[in-house]
């Protein structure tokens, strides 16, 4: 009875169509944000950062982006790991050759450099569906690694194909790079998705999200309400492929400092995010955040248990994280296809109840 | 039926022939649809009814003849083009948007009348705000038309079959139509709900002016209904003209209609 | 002239190995509608299984081939208890992703069973060159030529088996519709395992022939991945598809690599069979032999 609504009358369209219509759902984002940004920087230590909080951060505007193109769009990709190689190899160049535009509007460009690549790769989708267009996206996934590692003025030619990001500043703190600054980088990294996630869930409650609902959900009755198919699948694969490419110029940048394309973005990394999104929930934003969290605090916690816990040796520790992940990942398509999102979804239904039975 | 006001002619298909590799669904079939009118098409399963609309839709491309709607004349119709000159439609397996609420099918609906890009709407703000709010107003009307306010945030796919076929027409009405298609509307309906379905379409045609053209197997419906039938059989055009007069026709009733028991 | 053969026969010997896998792909896909993402790993799991028997417990080659059959009935028993019945009537990409989850679990499995190192198998296939063609300059492997055989025999008897017996007949009634087959009388749990229990042996033929020639070693799922573009030509649904979409895709391939990889830095096999699936896929969406999808509406 606690997320009772009796009471919250809607007095007009636009206060029914805001984002949080329900004020104990407005408390709860006020909370996490504040959380987020006032709490947690208090708190940060170098391993939390590195190991969770900025995969975390990382991973969710990712899932955001390929939420967007196979959950609400339906396309399904498999190239999110060469995007995101797209992302980072994008911000490598730019900011080598430009360091003075400054890191934010280098990472903007990227993703807007992403998009384009997308955009090229999502054109079969006009053709071809389902399975088939996950194929399509294989060899967008398989050609682009193979282009950025074979191709030596993706890596300014140096011996080890690997690049490694300059350190970038920002209001005068060292944000990328090793000797970058564990708060900076998280403000970095929190604002960034903060925002997209808002554009992400502003796009998807409008007239273009409904579109790509639309294609997803009967493609042939969404050219009767006069969608073009060509327009909305582009698009999705467009603003898509920007989020995968933002995520890949920090996910180099600054998280990871270096990589190298065979091992930082490969298909397991398309694998990855899709998963996320499955588990989390498809076609949500919530869902994508959830997804990544799963994922990314799930092997870890194993490890911890496994290694620290029993004193599995590391390799048998990762045999059996595989096996797990995958029971994991099986049960879950098993319980709840629709994902954690469902889950949740169905849990606010019963807190509506709580402590009444019904 | 009393004389009714009918306009000019608004579609008008001449001579059109289909063919899927050699089975031939449509005949040299030629009518027209007058503006403000209830047209029926009738006749036995597989006599190519759907296909028809599909053609008129642009779903379909025909191999000859030709489609003059709004005094535009085409070998063959595009369906975004048939939307954006305003032709809606509802389908004989409703053709909903499973994954979406009846509220949003409906705005799906409005698609064509909104316009602001990429970039407002990630803002949400001005005018993509304001677009939205009014394009939410419009799809309220036609929720209150058709009295479905009660599952207005219900996902569809969970609606029993009745009010599925209700939002299947009001997504086709928020689009504002001039020619309203619809594929078999009360199929599937017991006699309430399609007494409720014949006074929507009665009313959208006296409120809003729309033209409808109705195929339907339930007689009664149609003869009550409309202004002229066609009937088709086997792709080939039976009969042609207003309801007492399609009745009395012998060919149509050896084929399709039979005689009542004595 | 005689390199090309040379390259050209040797690109068909692949192709018939991808098409092996693919073959398995396409027995899942065609009587479950699942995409089996773990088709790769199964051969691997399989051929782990065979070594491990006859190296472990020392069994003659004939043996273990039997015990290794045996487990791969009882894995597809396991798989649909655990997984396939809990899923039915599922969309495509949620059992897909489901067999991703399977193909984690079989990997960790066979590591942890077997040990993750490299394995040589072998089971006496005949090995080195095929002296007849040898003497005329060509270079071919009895292997390869083993191979071939093997899996045109599959072929016939798979087809025969989905066209002519009462089984298959079932099995397609499943790819359609399981709901429908439901209403029908079929069992689908006896379907499934049947068909995960052939689709399994097969692995275990493609394991056999993949292991004896590269050694049993992990890369071997990866072929998973590579069967996609043979599917693609052949359709998911062909059997006879599979093999000349495998050969085309093995020809292709090996052609490209040879003449254009060393004008682009070589390597071109990583991405060189999508991309040429992609643009078959553009002019026939359907693939070569897959069935045209007709949308009513």
């Amino acid at each position: 009875m606690f997320y009772r609504e009796t009471g919250q009358f809607k007095a007009n369209y636009q206060d029914d169509q805001a984002l949080f219509p329900i004020d104990q759902d407005r408390y709860v984002i006020f909370a996490v944000l504040f959380i987020t940004f006032a709490v947690v920087p208090m708190l940060l230590n170098q391993y939390w950062l590195n190991a969770i909080l900025l995969p975390f951060l990382i991973y969710s505007l990712a899932a955001l982006g390929l939420n967007i193109l196979t959950g609400y769009c339906g396309q399904l990709s498999l190239g999110t790991g060469g995007f995101m190689a797209v992302g980072a190899f994008s911000v490598y160049k730019l900011m080598v050759a430009f360091p003075e535009l400054g890191f934010i509007p280098l990472v903007l460009i990227s993703g807007f450099i992403t998009a384009a690549v997308g955009t090229l790769f999502g054109l079969p989708s006009l053709r071809i569906k389902g399975f088939y267009l996950a194929v399509a996206t294989l060899a967008a996934q398989f050609f682009l690694i193979w282009l950025f590692n074979k191709v030596g003025w993706f890596f300014n030619y140096n011996a080890t194909g690997m690049i490694t990001s300059p350190p970038m500043t920002l209001f005068g703190v060292i944000v990328t790079g090793p000797e970058a600054n564990p708060v900076a980088k998280y403000y970095l990294v929190a604002g960034f998705v903060a925002v997209f996630a808002l554009v992400a869930k502003n796009i998807a409650r409008g007239r273009i999200g409904r579109n790509w609902m639309a294609i997803r959900d009967m493609d042939i009755a969404a050219e009767l309400i006069g969608v073009r198919p060509l327009i909305a699948k582009l698009s999705a694969f467009a603003v898509s492929s920007f989020y995968i490419g933002m995520a890949g110029a920090l996910y180099f940048a600054v998280w990871l400092g270096s990589a190298e394309p065979t091992e930082a973005f490969d298909i397991n990394q398309s694998f990855l995010v899709l998963f996320m999104i499955i588990i989390g929930g498809l076609g949500s934003v919530l869902g994508s955040f959830l997804g990544a969290a799963f994922l990314v605090i799930m092997p870890i916690t194993l490890k911890n248990i496994l290694v620290d816990g029993f004193g599995t040796n590391s390799a048998l520790a990762a045999h059996i994280e595989i096996i797990i992940v995958g029971i994991l990942i099986i049960g879950f398509l098993i319980v709840e296809p629709h994902g954690l999102a469902r889950l949740w979804r169905i849990a606010k239904e019963k807190l509506r109840l709580w402590p009444f039975p019904y | 039926m009393s004389e009714r006001n009918l306009g000019e002619v608004i579609l008008a298909v001449d001579n059109i022939s289909l063919s899927f590799g050699i089975m031939k669904v449509l005949d040299n079939i030629s009518f027209d649809i007058r503006r403000g009118e209830i047209r029926s098409i009738i006749g036995p399963n597989g006599a190519g009814k759907s296909s028809m609309l599909n053609v008129i839709n642009g779903f379909y491309h025909p191999q000859q003849g030709s489609i003059t709607f709004k005094g535009e004349t085409r070998k063959q119709m595009a369906p975004h083009r048939a939307a954006s000159h305003g032709i809606a439609r509802t389908f004989q397996n409703i053709a909903l948007f499973k994954g979406m609420s009846t509220l949003d099918n409906i705005m799906t609906g409005r698609n064509l009348k909104m316009k602001t890009n990429l970039f407002w709407q990630a803002l949400h703000i001005g005018p993509a705000r304001a677009e939205e709010l009014e394009n939410r107003e419009a799809a309220e009307k036609v929720i209150d038309f058709l009295d479905i306010q009660a599952i207005r945030k219900k996902p569809v796919g969970k609606l029993p079959y009745g009010l599925q076929k209700r939002v299947e027409l009001g997504r086709a009405l928020a689009a504002e139509p001039d020619l309203l298609l619809l594929d078999e509307p009360m199929a599937g309906m017991n006699s309430e709900e399609k007494e409720d379905m014949c006074r929507f379409i009665i009313d959208v045609n006296s409120e809003f002016g729309t033209t409808i053209a109705l195929i339907e197997h339930d007689m009664s419906v149609v003869m009550d209904l409309s202004d002229r039938v066609l009937v088709l059989d086997y792709g080939k055009q039976l009969a042609d003209g207003e309801p007492d007069e399609v009745r009395a026709n012998q060919t149509v009733i050896d084929a399709y209609l039979g005689v009542p028991h004595e | 002239m005689l390199f090309f053969i040379e390259v050209a026969l040797s690109g068909l010997m692949a192709g018939v190995m991808y098409s092996l896998v693919a073959l398995g792909f396409v027995l899942i896909f065609k009587a479950s509608g699942i995409f089996n993402f773990a088709q790769g790993v199964m051969a691997l799991f399989a051929a782990l299984t065979l070594v491990g028997l006859m190296e472990k417990f020392g069994m003659p080659a004939w043996l273990a081939i039997i015990g290794t059959i045996a487990v791969m009935i009882a894995l597809a028993w396991l798989i649909e208890r655990v997984m396939l019945r809990h899923l039915v009537n599922q969309e495509p990409i949620i059992l897909f992703m489901a067999t991703i989850g399977l193909a984690y679990v079989l990997e960790g499995m066979g590591d942890i069973m077997w040990g993750s190192d490299v394995k040589v198998l072998d089971i006496g296939i005949p090995q080195g060159a095929w002296d007849w063609l040898w003497d005329q300059g060509i270079y071919i492997e009895k292997l390869e030529m083993f191979a071939a055989v093997t899996a045109a025999i599959l072929v016939v008897f798979l087809a025969i088996f989905f066209q002519k017996t009462r089984i298959g007949r079932a099995l397609r009634a499943v790819a359609d519709d399981h709901q429908a087959a439901l209403s029908v009388g079929i069992s689908l749990h006896t379907i499934w395992v049947v068909v995960w229990s052939v689709s399994g042996i097969v692995a275990l033929v493609a394991g056999i022939m993949w292991g004896s020639k590269s050694g049993v070693q992990f890369s071997l799922s990866l072929i998973a991945l590579k069967a996609l573009p043979v599917l693609i030509l052949g359709g998911f649904t062909s059997v006879p598809g599979a093999i000349i979409g495998g050969m085309i895709i093995g020809v292709g391939e090996k052609l490209a690599e040879v003449y254009f990889g060393p004008m682009v830095g070589g390597a071109i096999e990583n991405w060189f069979a999508y991309m040429l699936a992609l643009a078959f896929l553009l002019f026939r969406p359907q693939g070569l032999f897959g069935e045209k999808i007709i949308e009513r509406v």
